[in-house]
């Protein structure tokens, strides 16, 4: 048991008891806060698979920008006594056994694939994977289209939302 | 040109002369009359020349003019159809052309041609009389003109053409042919005036009563053709066929020769009047008495004489020359007494035609009782001799007819019947050529000696039938002889001689020469043609002039038959008939004046032996019976109708099933099913879609997950 | 690193699962969209571990995961609108209450 994979542990174990608290918290408010904690796992989770702008991004953008978003609209929807009573539906048992199911069901698919229990190859020490990324994304012949439209979509989204929240 | 030929041709102008007055010159009577009486006139003088070539030919008899054609395929061989003129056709042939001529002739001024239209004449009735002013203003009616004028002329040419192919047929078909044509024109003339009921009636009558004796005779047609394969008179008459007729037996104990003989007189008895088929004959008088003449006397009854003169050697196929065979005394009997029994019913006449009539009826009688008896040549005589004196006394009854209408139309009383003898009396000195001619006829008719040819041909008939021992015949015919003279002499004399008994009868006078002209030129064979006939040995005269007529006529026959042993009683008979008779009628009927004083209207005489009645209840009655009520009633409205009304009924019930207990409930019924079904089908289902985004989810995700189980396990 | 792959591909079912379970279960509209939030996350987590397990000079994975990001950031924000839109309208955020789209 390396040191990497304690760590790994620690925090996957921490990431999914976040999400667990995610999903059963009565408080909404509590939801979001404990949705910031497992972004933050996420995160840490991305180090150590040594992608570091993914890191820096997952940061600024879900947990600056998407959960702060999220607490905003929980606060702009909340009333009194809404959280009190369950805040689950009535068969939610139903979705836990799909969830139970959904999870034996991927695990076993994907426990199925031959590479499933490979090692990582070592970085070489020349490889700059942030330029690399950076490049690709700008490309020609690689990925600057989606990355095109991915900012398309973003500003059709942030129309959306302008058009939405607006009051008539 | 060829004899055969001519005699091909000769019976077509009368047939052409009908279809160019029907298609063409229906309106123009000029030219309809021309052509009627030239057409009679062509096969007139074909006739002529033909009988006079014929009788110059050496035993014409064996080798006579023939010729035949092919005309129906038969399997290998043709059925032939042709002409002959043997002696008998010849003599036959002569008569035949003569009173037909005449009888044109004399149609021209009995159909009143030339006189002015009628004031109210209609086709369909007789005219009626037309009133004319003369230069002073003075108005009288006249005699109008036949408004159906040249249509008589077109039927009479038919007539004529069924007649002379009736006479040159070398066939039993195309005699048949002609039998049935005269048959038809018989119906077509009787009823020519058609708009009196009791015209139509008579022509039905006379078409119905011919039929059935048609029938029998188209029976012995067939039979005769399926016993020798062949209906040509040369080849039937040939010793082998008649023997192999004569010993063939057929039914009832008659040979085949017998049977076919009796079938064939079977359609004389109908065509000839012969009891019991005579009661056509008197009500035939409907028609224009020209008609009556052609059809009584000149043709269609002589032509069923003619056919058994024809089919004789056939009856007499197996006679010995003793004893009569079955079928000669069937024929010996209806003649004589048919003989006997029209001349009783002659005698209580009143009607001027109808005692011409019944005479007719009586006459045939005495040549069938002829040939009855085998007395060829006899019979033969007397057939030519009756048509020329019985178309005399018509034409000659006619012309009174003519003379006295004259009177009714002087005197306007239309309820005096011009043909009524009781109405006449003293036209002797108003129609002195009539008179004369009439006298000449009735006295031929009568039997007079010597000068008249009835007298030899009767007196033949007399001879042959005492020469045989044929008792009961003799006497038969003798008695009806008798009264044959005792009723001519009552009808010449209430006719002519005393004193007019009506103002019409004063009014008469004489007919124009188209009517009296024929009347002379018969006049001139009823005198004359006896004499060529006289028998060898007849005290005085015989053996002067040579008994031509017995020489050329027998020879006809493959036997030349032998002449009559003469013996005096059946002439002192003949005498006695004749005289006694004619002496009795003048006797009795010189001074009665009307009808109460007259001693033989007895009702069964008048009443014709209430034969006609007879038939009526026995036949006619059943007969529409019959057709009113089985057939009609029954049959027809009942079953037939019954049948479809069922049909329809069931149509309508199953049409009814269909709709109420399979279309509507089953057929519909699927139908609303299927769309209700899926309606509530749809109601029920429809609570699913709840719009509840997580249900949806939840359940597409289950959904997903089995089957991706189910692909991981089966797969 | 010594990691096996299957770690990460494990955790990110269960935390897929988990976000799926959320989406199913929990009434509140704000809530779906949280779990649909961590069943983006794990959907990342699984394209990066498989760049680095993979050819580490194909970039085609993390490129994906940036892709996600700005995918998961619109969705959110329009999400978001959406929801406060409706509770503008209807005073409710309970998504069982949302059921117009039905028969």
């Amino acid at each position: 048991m390396t040191a990497e994979q304690i760590i790994f542990l620690i925090v996957a174990a921490g990431i999914v008891g976040s999400a667990l608290m995610v999903v059963t918290t009565r408080k909404l408010i509590h939801a979001a806060l404990w949705l910031v904690a497992a972004l933050f796992g996420v995160a840490i989770l991305y180090a150590i698979l040594q992608a570091g702008f993914l890191v820096v991004v997952q940061v600024v953008v879900y947990i600056g920008a998407i959960a702060i978003l999220f607490i905003f609209a929980v606060m702009l929807t909340r009333r009194e006594l809404r959280d009190q009573g369950p805040q689950v539906r009535k068969g939610w048992w139903v979705a836990g056994l799909l969830g139970v199911l959904t999870f034996a069901g991927l695990s076993f698919i994907v426990s199925q694939w031959e590479g499933f229990s490979k090692l990582a190859a070592e970085i070489p020490a020349d490889a700059d994977t942030l330029g690399s990324l950076a490049t690709a994304l700008v490309s020609p012949n690689a990925y600057v289209l989606p990355f095109e439209v991915a900012s398309v979509l973003l500003l059709a989204a942030l129309i959306g939302a302008v058009y939405l929240a607006v009051k008539k | 040109m060829a004899t055969e030929t001519l005699i091909w041709l000769l019976p077509l102008p009368p047939l052409l002369a009908f279809f160019l007055i029907v298609l063409f010159t229906n309106k123009n009577k000029a030219l309809s009359h021309t052509i009627g009486v030239g057409a009679a006139g062509l096969s007139w003088l074909a006739s002529m020349v033909v009988f006079f070539r014929a009788i110059g030919v050496e035993h014409l008899g064996s080798h006579p003019f023939n010729s035949s054609a092919n005309w129906l395929p038969t399997g290998d061989t043709f059925f032939r159809i042709g002409v002959l003129i043997d002696p008998l056709g010849a003599a036959v042939l002569f008569f035949v052309a003569w009173t037909i001529f005449m009888i044109f002739l004399y149609s021209v001024g009995y159909q009143n041609f030339g006189q002015p239209k009628g004031d109210h004449d209609i086709n369909g009735l007789p005219p009626h009389g037309a009133t004319v002013t003369d230069e002073k203003g003075k108005k009288h009616t006249v005699l109008s003109v036949e408004p159906m004028y040249s249509r008589f002329f077109a039927f009479l040419g038919l007539f004529a053409f069924g007649m002379y192919t009736l006479v040159v047929s070398d066939n039993l078909l195309t005699m048949f042919v002609g039998w049935e044509i005269m048959g038809l024109c018989s119906y077509l003339l009787i009823g020519f005036w058609y708009g009196k009921p009791s015209a139509r009636n008579a022509a039905i009558k006379a078409f119905m009563t011919t039929r059935i004796g048609d029938v029998f005779m188209l029976l012995g047609i067939a039979f005769l053709y399926s016993a020798t394969g062949t209906l040509s008179f040369r080849e039937i008459f040939t010793a082998e066929t008649l023997h192999m007729l004569a010993t063939t037996p057929a039914f009832f104990g008659l040979s085949a020769a017998g049977m076919i003989g009796l079938l064939l007189f079977i359609g004389t008895i109908g065509k000839s009047a012969q009891w019991p088929l005579h009661v056509w004959l008197p009500d035939a008088m409907e028609g224009p008495t020209p008609v009556s003449a052609m059809i009584h006397a000149a043709t269609m009854v002589s032509a069923g004489v003619y056919a058994v003169l024809r089919m004789f050697p056939l009856i007499t196929a197996d006679f010995t020359g003793h004893g009569l065979t079955a079928t000669m005394s069937i024929i010996a009997f209806i003649g004589a007494f048919t003989a006997l029994f029209s001349a009783t019913i002659a005698v209580a006449q009143n009607d001027i035609k109808r005692v011409l009539a019944y005479s007719t009826i009586s006459q045939l009688g005495f040549m069938i009782a002829a040939l009855g008896i085998g007395a060829y040549v006899a019979a033969a005589f007397h057939l030519i001799t009756h048509a020329f004196f019985k178309a005399l006394l018509f034409l000659g009854s006619g012309s009174v007819i003519h003379g006295m209408e004259h009177g009714v139309l002087h005197t306007g009383n239309h309820h005096v019947d011009p043909q009524d003898m009781y109405n006449m009396g003293g036209l002797r000195k108003k129609m002195p050529i009539t008179f004369w001619t009439f006298l000449i006829g009735g006295f031929a008719l009568s039997g007079f000696p010597i000068l008249t040819a009835g007298f030899w041909s009767k007196d033949e008939i007399l001879a042959d039938a005492f020469a045989h021992g044929h008792w009961a015949v003799f006497t038969t015919l003798a008695v009806a002889a008798f009264l044959t003279a005792f009723y001519t002499m009552r009808q010449i004399t209430l006719t002519f001689l005393g004193e007019p008994r009506t103002k019409e009868a004063e009014h008469a006078h004489e007919t124009p020469w188209t009517m009296t002209v024929p009347l002379i030129v018969l006049a001139v064979f009823a005198i004359g043609y006896g004499w060529v006939g006289i028998p060898e040995h007849f005290p005085v005269l015989g053996g002067l002039i040579p008994n031509w007529f017995h020489e050329f006529v027998g020879g006809t026959l493959l036997e030349h038959p032998e002449a009559v042993e003469f013996s005096i009683w059946p002439l002192l008979t003949s005498l006695g008939v004749a005289l006694g008779g004619l002496f009795f009628g003048w006797l009795v009927y010189r001074n009665v004046t009307s009808v109460k004083e007259d001693k033989s209207q007895i009702p069964v005489l008048k009443n014709k032996w209430y034969f006609d009645e007879a038939y009526d209840f026995l036949f006619v009655k059943p007969a529409y019976w019959f057709a009113e009520t089985f057939i009609y009633k029954w049959m027809d409205k009942g079953l037939i109708d019954g049948i479809l009304h069922a049909f329809g009924w069931i149509a309508g019930k199953l049409g009814h099933i269909f709709r109420n207990y399979f279309d509507a409930p089953v057929v519909n019924g699927f139908g609303d099913v299927v769309g209700e079904g899926t309606k509530k089908i749809g109601s029920a289902i429809r609570p699913i879609q709840a719009g509840r985004i997580q249900y949806y989810m939840v359940a597409s995700l289950a959904v997903a997950l089995l089957v991706a189980v189910l692909y991981f396990i089966l797969a | 690193m010594s990691i096996p792959l299957s770690w990460f591909l494990i955790l990110s079912a269960a935390l897929f699962s988990i976000g799926l379970f959320g989406v199913l279960a929990r009434k509140n509209a704000i809530a779906i969209l949280l779990g649909i939030e961590l069943m983006l996350n794990a959907v990342n987590i699984n394209l990066v571990a498989f760049w680095r397990y993979g050819t580490i000079a194909e970039m085609a994975g993390q490129v994906f995961a940036i892709i996600v990001f700005a995918v998961a950031a619109a969705e959110v924000a329009v999400g978001l609108a959406l929801i406060i839109s409706v509770y503008r309208q209807r005073n409710t955020v309970v998504a069982d209450d949302l059921d117009l789209m039905k028969w």
